[in-house]
């Protein structure tokens, strides 16, 4: 092979740098914009199939959905946003003093999807299923996608939780960290409102 | 961030055979995984091409190596090759692999900002070439839908006749655009990160500068495209109704999602290949760049516009008009920024002094080539006279003059002029001449009568013009003939690249650190550069393009020299 790799140039030393925003932070940031794009792309479709819909919408004959219920667990997705952003506040202080924050806005976390999940058994017992209808289709498939995102987030954060706990956790990574969670936390009222409501 | 990461300075360890071939992180290498399997790719693509351009030609016969082709392997010929050529050989040669050699080199940097996640974009990338190259021989054939991929047609498996082949090509596309979305954020991060001490904005050469606008106008623009895709893949998979009318779906809605992201996709693979014009051009001129902030600020205005002409592929499918209006003057001013950018590269060339080197011929072919793309762009963008010309060849010619600039000229500009360091030989002139002046003959061969042929009214997606008397008089056909020849000398071409590639690669002249006498910081490392790039991080004093400078006794002043 012509490229030669093999030998590190003489004197190779790893490069520190002080950027503005860290690179995780950074990258985070820009993966955001992509994400947000992607539910805004579904969010227009369900609008415009929403406004171009025959007989009124939600179509005759579908169940409705728990619009209260949700406003409740909505609120509980909004408390995990604000503890974790606390508990970010406490991290400069101490790793100690942000892990109970943590812990609970995770917790929090978790119960929302647990109790989305809950909804969706009744409304599939109810008869809104994936392919019942366009808005059974768009529902599952926005609220969904959203589920997924929370579940990847919640994962992530728990990595970050278990290098809390072993002391490796960098200022950096818990930054990008929150910034996904605080993503999933603020798209889900816009989604709540073009869904539910 | 914590102490013992921040202040772990550690000498690089060499890299074991697995780091090295198996599981690289080192950006060169990446790039050049990247460069071949999309080179590879492109051979897929061309034979695509070859076949169906033989079908077209001498409807009917036996294709040496392909074989008798029917209507539905012309379908699938056609969709796959436009999907590979766009989506596998235009992105990961000009974007992926350009990008992850040159911008860490460019801005002084020993590797990405991200080099494990690096990795994981080729991977990625390799699972979904893979999956396409799968897709073409499952039952039912490979997809026959378009590129474009409209519903209803590519979302029921009973008109398109292609179950699996529709969805895993469909698959294929987005796990693509993941290895492109990881792969876009590093290169950002890196360029906004990693910049050697004293690179201000206006010092980053340019070609570094497109490809994080093109990233970013790729991040913006494939998110609606994703969740089309996934709306697709439901209806295709799950009996899900978005696409289709009778079950209060919308099919136009698709071509809205798909072109929203389609038009600034051109723009995703435009930029990198002017920026690498823009380089060429500066070296082999011995000139400033003409307007350096001027082409920059003419690049981001380019690429907010291109988010806002997507309908201009749609002016026949049942918009309102008034909205055709709105997106016919979008689409016309945005050839004012394109065409002032290329002006600006003339400009460059005006009164240097011109070495016609073999990338430099590339670049000058890429300036006449795309201008041509670009004026038939704008009886295509204007709905009075697009509702005419849309669907036939005319477009097909206007889209390749765009296109295949910016794949093949644009790619062979980069290889040509940064295979000295990339592989640390120097590539052959003369054979580098001769590829160049029939490829681009050639070229011209092919494209020009498809612009006749669709004045003519000669539709798009035909497979055997013999059932349209109209369009099968004997002077079209000759027509037909001549693009089809033209075809087969250019790729015919092909080997003398391949062969002066791979003859360079081990037998060609050794190359020093600065063959081309070029200011920016690639050409100050030893060529190939070695892990890690550069043994002592430069500062940046200058811009890049300071060539011919008075009162200096050489005609270029690299970016790192202090003055």
């Amino acid at each position: 092979m012509a490229q030669d790799l093999t030998s590190a140039a003489p004197g190779y030393r790893h490069r520190r740098r002080q950027p503005v925003l860290p690179d995780a932070v950074l990258g985070m940031a820009f993966f955001i914009v992509a994400e947000a794009m992607l539910f805004f792309g579904f969010v227009s479709g369900h609008v415009i199939v929403e406004a171009n819909a025959m007989g009124g919408w939600p179509p005759p004959g579908q169940p409705r959905l728990p619009v209260a219920s949700t406003a409740v667990n909505t609120l509980f997705l909004l408390a995990s946003g604000a503890i974790l952003f606390y508990a970010g506040r406490r991290f400069r202080e101490s790793a100690d003093a942000a892990r109970r924050p943590f812990v609970l806005s995770v917790a929090l976390g978790a119960l929302f999807v647990l109790l989305q999940g809950y909804e969706w058994q009744g409304l599939i017992r109810e008869g809104l299923t994936l392919s019942s209808s366009s808005y059974g289709s768009f529902f599952y498939m926005i609220v969904g996608t959203h589920a997924l995102h929370a579940v990847g987030a919640i994962g992530w954060l728990f990595v970050l939780l278990f290098r809390l706990q072993k002391g490796w956790l960098t200022e950096e990574s818990f930054q990008a960290g929150r910034m996904l969670w605080y993503f999933v936390v603020l798209i889900w009222p816009m989604l709540y409102w073009q869904v539910y409501l | 961030m914590s102490a013992d990461h921040a202040d772990h300075a550690h000498h690089h360890h060499e890299p074991t055979f697995i780091e090295k071939y198996i599981f690289p992180t080192d950006h060169k290498f990446i790039a050049t995984q990247y460069l071949v399997t999309g080179l590879l790719m492109a051979l897929i693509g061309g034979f695509f091409a070859y076949a169906f351009r033989v079908q077209l030609a001498w409807p009917g016969t036996d294709i040496p190596v392909f074989g008798h082709m029917s209507p539905a392997e012309y379908n699938a010929a056609i969709t796959n090759h436009g999907s590979i050529m766009i989506f596998w050989v235009a992105m990961p040669v000009l974007i992926a692999a350009f990008g992850n050699f040159l911008i860490p080199l460019m801005v002084g940097a020993d590797d990405m900002a991200f080099p494990r996640l690096n990795r994981l974009s080729y991977q990625v990338f390799l699972v979904s070439a893979i999956m396409i190259i799968v897709s073409l021989f499952v039952p039912g054939g490979g997809f026959g839908g378009a590129w474009t991929a409209y519903p209803p047609l590519s979302a029921e498996a009973t008109y398109n006749l292609t179950p699996y082949g529709s969805s895993l090509w469909l698959a294929a596309v987005a796990v693509e655009f993941v290895a492109f979305l990881i792969g876009g954020i590093n290169f950002i991060v890196t360029a906004m990160n990693a910049r050697a001490p004293g690179m201000k904005w206006d010092y980053v050469p340019m070609v570094v500068w497109m490809i994080c606008i093109a990233s970013i106008l790729f991040m913006a623009s494939v998110g609606p495209l994703v969740a089309g895709a996934v709306m697709l893949f439901f209806d295709q998979t799950l009996n899900t109704g978005f696409y289709d009318p009778s079950r209060g779906g919308d099919p136009i809605l698709w071509q809205h999602l798909f072109w929203f992201f389609g038009h600034p996709e051109v723009y995703v693979v435009l930029l990198p290949a002017t920026g690498m014009v823009a380089e060429v051009i500066t070296v082999f001129s011995r000139k400033k760049l003409f307007g350096y902030q001027l082409i920059l600020f003419t690049a981001i205005g380019t690429g907010v516009l291109s988010f806002f002409v997507w309908a201009h592929h749609q002016f026949i499918a049942g918009i309102d008009p008034r909205m055709a209006n709105l997106f016919t003057i979008t689409t016309v001013l945005i050839s004012i920024p394109i065409a002032e950018m290329l002006f600006l590269y003339i400009a460059t060339l005006y009164k240097g002094s011109i070495e016609y080197t073999t990338p430099m011929l590339w670049a000058l072919g890429f300036i006449f080539c795309f201008l041509i793309g670009g004026v038939t762009g704008i009886p295509l963008g204007a709905s009075g006279s697009d509702i005419y010309l849309h669907d036939s060849y005319f477009v097909i010619a206007h889209f390749h003059y765009t296109f295949f600039p910016i794949a093949f000229i644009g790619s062979f500009t980069g290889i040509t002029y940064w295979f000295p360091k990339w592989f640390g030989r120097m590539m052959n002139e003369t054979i580098g001449k001769i590829h160049f002046w029939i490829t681009f003959i050639a070229f011209n061969g092919i494209f020009l009568p498809l612009f006749v042929l669709g004045l003519a009214g000669q539709h798009r997606r035909i497979y055997n013009y013999e059932h349209f008397p109209d369009l099968s008089t004997p002077d079209l056909q000759m027509l037909r003939v001549m693009a089809t020849t033209s075809l087969l000398i250019l790729l015919a071409a092909q080997v003398l690249f391949i062969f002066n590639f791979f003859w360079s690669m081990w037998f060609g002249e050794k190359a020093s650190a600065n063959p081309w006498k070029a200011n920016t910081l690639e050409w100050t490392v030893p060529s190939p550069p070695p892990h890690g790039n550069f043994s002592e991080f430069p500062t940046v004093y200058r811009g890049p393009y300071e060539y011919s400078a008075p009162g200096r006794d050489t005609d270029f002043w690299p970016q790192h020299e202090p003055s």
